[in-house]
């Protein structure tokens, strides 16, 4: 395997999730008509009773699953990322983390990985509204290997949790051996300029920034944060005591996602100055989900330029 | 979590050990007597809190009287139990009627109904299923209690158990679209474990439901989506009994329970103002003596 090698890491979920329910038949699928873009097709095949599917619905589908979990069900509820938290925000709120049920619901193809789809099939409002809701985990893996941790994590955690299934094609960036967990992180580069705090398809981004600025002798630290919800806040604010500025990098809207809890953080316990990077609160033009993060400046240098800026390099 | 009053907890046990061996007619006349009890309790409940909605609590005593002291395979002391049949209210705001059928079954103790309400009480105006037992999810905004239920219905089905769930569903609660939702997965996964009782008192919170967006013909809905279709007074015992059998068709069953809203106090019955309307003193003194 090359470091250049790509991921859709909605394999690595249906592979572990299909490993897991072998062993254990608590484990069911439920999903909204999205067996083929869920990745769920090998596993009807193997477990044709532990599919369930209820068609284009998706409050039912929240319900059904909290309802499952009701029955001693461990249910992976399933469906793209913007029907899913947007259709049935308030069975999330209510059925699944209000009433504390084991229902862990995958949000498949999150940010703008339908990117000539439009705004429509985008979501980038996923994490405001997940982090808004109380005692809902918000996972968002950065590779195959934090994809298949976190479907582990959510069988052995009693209670919900929201997983960002990634599509959009990522290399491996986790160690084997990372830890994974609520509150915890992975420091992938040690660096005491700029802390640059990412997740998803950034996290790979932000290494090249690193790379790139490690060229001009700026030394980047690099953390992934898997869990958004709740966050590393001993990292972050590490981060603003031992560096001169933090860059959040997320493919989410700006308005309430990682850089809001940051930033949210380290106003009240630490002031430090930081750049939050994200889609500005605007519906996406069309483009290929590759056009779209360049075109908001996601990419290793637009990365690279927000941590020059922190440091006086660059434009203030 | 509150959890079981023992002493209560017992009585509930010998009450449905007796009530096993008697016919539906027998059973209806400590049914009545029940009900009539929880209904005195929600007085006193919503006119300590000063909250609550007490016209729907009225119209749907009976039914929850019957499911919980009739029909239902309940343990108060073991309210997590597996195999226990699982009692779903979605029309959450009735909570006043559920608590006090809970209380009455001694699933917690009866000097909790006080706190109806009340700041940091568990009794919060729509149920807790984090703190109250015998709540199977949380309910309030409506819509939501019927999914849920299908889902723990299949959960059965899936594992070849035999026990069973009921949900209840306000009739003004029909016009979510999530309900619709619910009943065709129930009718097409076949889930003849699972009853939707329609609490039929045809007054929402404004108006009529048939001034407001109509219902009718509502049995000829429940049909259509594939459901064996029940239609009782709601407020007869032997025929919320009856209705409650088992399915006959291997369908999922739906009884339309025709109700009265604010049943049994005669100036709050079928009066829209008593959806959520709180008893004067006087009232409640009124209330008090029409409730024997």
């Amino acid at each position: 395997m090359s470091t250049e090698d790509t991921f859709d890491c909605r394999q690595d979920f249906a592979d572990e999730l299909i490993k897991l329910a072998s062993s254990d038949e608590r484990i069911v699928a439920v999903c909204n008509d999205s067996v083929g873009s869920s990745n769920l097709v090998g596993f009807r095949e193997q477990f044709p009773e532990r599919l369930i599917n209820v068609g284009i619905a998706e409050q039912d589908l929240v319900g059904v699953g909290a309802g499952l979990a009701n029955g001693g069900k461990i249910p992976f509820v399933s469906a793209a990322a913007p029907f899913l938290t947007g259709r049935a925000l308030e069975q999330i709120k209510a059925d699944a983390a209000y009433s504390n049920t084991h229902v862990i619901l995958c949000g498949q193809s999150p940010g703008m990985a339908y990117g000539e789809l439009g705004p429509t099939h985008h979501s980038i409002e996923d994490l405001s509204w997940m982090r808004a809701v109380a005692d809902l985990p918000v996972v968002v893996p950065a590779d195959p290997v934090q994809t298949r941790q976190a479907v582990r994590w959510a069988v052995e955690n009693p209670g919900p949790v929201f997983i960002r299934i990634p599509r959009f094609k990522v290399p491996v960036v986790t160690p084997a051996d990372a830890p994974f967990g609520p509150g915890l992180s992975n420091t992938l580069t040690d660096g005491d300029d700029v802390t640059v705090i990412a997740i998803g398809t950034l996290v790979s981004r932000a290494l090249r920034a690193a790379e790139l600025l490690r060229a001009e002798g700026i030394g980047l630290r690099v953390i992934n944060m898997p869990f958004v919800d709740p966050f590393d806040t001993d990292a972050v604010l590490a981060a603003a005591r031992e560096t001169r500025g933090i860059v959040t990098a997320e493919e989410a809207t700006v308005s309430g996602g990682l850089g809001a809890g940051v930033a949210s953080l380290v106003a009240t316990e630490h002031p430090v100055r930081m750049r939050i990077l994200g889609v500005p609160n605007v519906f996406a033009p069309t483009g290929s989900a590759s056009f779209l993060l360049e075109h908001f400046g996601l990419t290793a240098d637009g990365i690279a330029a927000a941590a020059r800026e922190l440091l006086g390099h660059g434009r203030s | 979590m509150l959890v079981a009053d023992p002493p209560l907890a017992a009585e509930y046990r010998e009450l449905r050990s007796r009530l096993a061996g008697l016919s539906d007619q027998e059973k209806a006349v400590e049914l009545r007597t029940i009900s009539l009890a929880v209904r005195r309790s929600i007085v006193e409940m919503i006119s300590t809190a000063k909250l609550g909605h007490i016209g729907g609590d009225f119209s749907v005593t009976d039914i929850m009287v019957t499911c919980f002291a009739g029909v239902l395979n309940l343990d108060p002391a073991r309210p997590h139990w597996p195999d226990r049949d699982r009692f779903v209210l979605s029309k959450g705001h009735c909570a006043a009627a559920l608590y006090s059928t809970l209380a009455y079954c001694g699933f917690f103790p009866r000097a909790e109904l006080a706190t109806f309400m009340a700041p940091l009480s568990a009794l919060n105006g729509h149920p807790n299923r984090v703190k109250v037992p015998g709540v199977e999810t949380n309910s309030g905004p409506l819509g939501h209690g019927f999914p849920v239920a299908t889902g723990a219905a299949l959960a059965a089905k899936l594992d070849g158990r035999s026990w069973r769930t009921v949900v209840v569903l306000g009739d003004g609660e029909m016009q979510e679209g999530s309900n619709w939702e619910a009943a065709m997965t129930a009718s097409h996964y076949e889930l003849a474990n699972l009853t939707a009782i329609v609490d039929r008192n045809r007054l929402q919170q404004g108006a009529r439901t048939e001034d407001t967006k109509a219902l009718e013909p509502l049995g000829d809905k429940w049909t259509s989506f594939g459901w064996e279709l029940r239609d009782i007074d709601g407020h007869d015992h032997v025929a919320i009994l009856q209705a409650l059998e088992p399915s006959t068709s291997g369908r999922p069953v739906a009884i339309v329970a025709n109700t009265i809203k604010g049943k049994g106090v005669s100036f709050m019955e079928d009066r829209v103002e008593w959806h959520h309307k709180v008893p004067s003193a006087e009232q409640v003194r009124l209330a008090l003596e029409e409730l024997v």
